[in-house]
């Protein structure tokens, strides 16, 4: 199984096609290939259990086409470490989108380790989606850490709904400067003895600074999920939000923490969370459609975190 | 002909009893209202019917097609064609309408989502792909409970007040959903206070009280619960049962 393979799992052959789409696939700790657009710089460098990246974006570009980067693991054992080093020019805008696949993990470890700077009006979107086994233990840890210039903004999602999680931990940290923009999404599920650990802190050190993070997390046979989500505003007029919603089902155990500070009379931070099995109504109304429980539970799960 | 029928239906709960020795017999492709005021028992004689939790521990039986469901899960009772559209729909996050339609729908394809959308008067192309979520109205969401409904293409169909949240405009494309239902061969039952939509039944079933007052047809049930039941003061609340 090469990694042809995986990208055809990722959806991801087609696009990596086009020469007008720049690209980055790596496989354990070898860059596999690599193509660039003008304005995008990707330098690599391989290490013994991983590869460091530096991507930047020069001041003013805008990359039209999504930027595509794939980390696969194709081995059944291994550590993965990626070490990823991100600058955005002023008012320079990426969107990348990052699949993480491991079909044949039986004992994986992938940790991702990121510096991201965005620079005053910059725009940075990051979407990260995981393939992952029904099979075999897997353990992924991302942690990002954030600087938002003066109205950057940063969107970023999460998601983990397609095969066993194994265990997760997820560390992100944010800090937005005056008007900056902060939008965290995670979508995980789990089931089996998985582990999931969500951490996202979101610190609106700047005036009018904004920020909203948001967890959807399904948790059922004996899966286990802390979701800490901290959201500070120090400056007048930042305004936040934290929104974690959590399904449990079996014997699922689930965690919400939600932190809120705020140390400025004129800031304003908002948390919802709830945490429970499937609202009744929902699955009866699917179920008086025709839908047995457990296929009503699945529709409901699928629409909440697809 | 009758396809459900309800037989010394009665309904305790928490020691109130409320439905209280109810016998109606349902015929097969008319359309009824079970028709009374506020707390009179009517949504609770559908959910009973549906089987819906809290809702099961009854003496009586329910026949639908010369069979007992009594014992039968709700989704039994909705594979054998029984389905209820409630007062106030349940919102979704992130499901998508064609997904919730489709999930209903007898045939499983995208022209049946759409065809279901435009018979209620919504346009699919504008919501096919959005979320059932409480980004739409009341009203939107009683349409798209209707459009699941109509690609159900159930036998026997309660809808609980029908009317609830929809605007004088769209209240006709309620009513067209409901005439298309009988011409399905669908067997309907409306829940309902209004006499509006009281006019769109033939047969009628008066409850008060968790008990069966009167029934017969609509022309007959009609005056009856405008002159007796819309100006009485009488409280209905469920007498502790036995």
């Amino acid at each position: 199984m090469g990694m042809d393979y995986l990208l055809k799992l990722a959806k991801e052959d087609e696009a990596l096609k086009d020469k007008n789409t720049a690209h980055l696939t790596i496989n354990l700790n070898k860059v596999v290939s690599k193509n660039i657009v003008p304005g995008l710089h990707i330098d690599t460098e391989e290490t013994e259990d991983g590869v460091n990246v530096h991507l930047a974006v020069e001041r003013g570009v805008v990359i039209e086409k999504k930027v595509h980067l794939c980390f696969g693991i194709t081995h059944e054992k291994a550590l993965q470490k990626i070490v990823m080093d991100v600058d955005v020019g002023k008012n320079a805008k990426i969107f990348i989108l990052s699949h993480c696949i491991f079909p044949k993990a039986i004992d994986i470890k992938h940790i991702m380790d990121a510096k991201i700077r965005i620079g005053e009006g910059a725009s940075y979107t990051y979407e990260e989606k995981h393939i992952h086994s029904m099979e075999g233990w897997i353990e992924v840890y991302p942690k990002a850490s954030v600087e938002l210039d003066k109205k950057a903004r940063f969107k970023t999602t999460f998601e983990l709904i397609h095969g066993r999680v194994g265990k997760l931990d997820i560390d992100y940290s944010v800090v937005g400067k005056e008007e900056s923009v902060m939008d965290l999404m995670s979508k995980v599920s789990g089931r089996g003895n998985d582990e999931i650990k969500i951490k996202e802190e979101g610190n609106l050190i700047g005036k009018k600074a904004r920020g909203v993070l948001t967890s959807r997390v399904a948790v059922r046979e004996n899966a286990r999920a802390e979701v800490y989500n901290v959201m500070r505003a120090t400056a007048p007029y930042a305004r936040g939000h934290v929104d974690c919603k959590e399904i449990i089902q079996d014997n699922g155990i689930a965690t919400a923490i939600p932190i809120v500070e705020v140390k400025h009379p004129k800031a304003h931070i908002t948390h919802e969370a709830a945490i429970g099995s499937v609202d009744t109504k929902q699955l009866e109304t699917l179920m008086s459609r025709g839908l047995s429980e457990e296929e009503a539970v699945d529709l409901i799960i699928e629409g909440l975190l697809g | 002909m009758g396809i459900l029928e309800t037989k010394n239906l009665t309904l305790n709960l928490n020691g109130r009893k409320l439905l209280d020795n109810i016998s109606i017999n349902f015929w097969k492709g008319h359309i009824h209202a079970i028709v009374g005021p506020n707390g009179a028992g009517k949504s609770t004689l559908a959910y009973t019917i549906m089987g819906l939790d809290g809702y099961r521990g009854i003496d009586g039986d329910i026949i639908f097609e010369r069979e007992s469901i009594k014992n039968m899960s709700i989704f039994e009772r909705a594979r054998k064609g029984i389905t209820l559209a409630w007062q106030e729909p349940a919102r979704y996050e992130g499901l998508s309408i064609k997904k919730f339609i489709m999930a209903s729908a007898k045939e499983k394809g995208i022209g049946e989502v759409r065809d279901a959308l435009m018979k209620v008067g919504l346009n699919p192309d504008e919501y096919m792909d959005r979320a059932l979520d409480k980004t739409l109205s009341g009203g939107e969401r009683k349409k798209i409970e209707l459009a699941s409904i109509l690609s159900m293409k159930p036998k026997f169909v309660m809808l609980d007040e029908p009317d609830s949240g929809i605007d004088v405009a769209s209240l006709e494309k309620i009513f067209d959903g409901i005439r298309l239902l009988k011409n399905y061969g669908s067997t309907v039952v409306l829940i309902t206070h209004s006499l509006t939509v009281m006019r769109q039944a033939e047969h009628g079933f008066l409850i008060c009280g968790g008990k069966l007052v009167e029934k017969g047809g609509i022309d007959k049930i009609y005056p009856y619960f405008e002159k007796e039941c819309l100006p009485c003061e009488h409280k209905n609340i469920p007498e502790l049962g036995d």
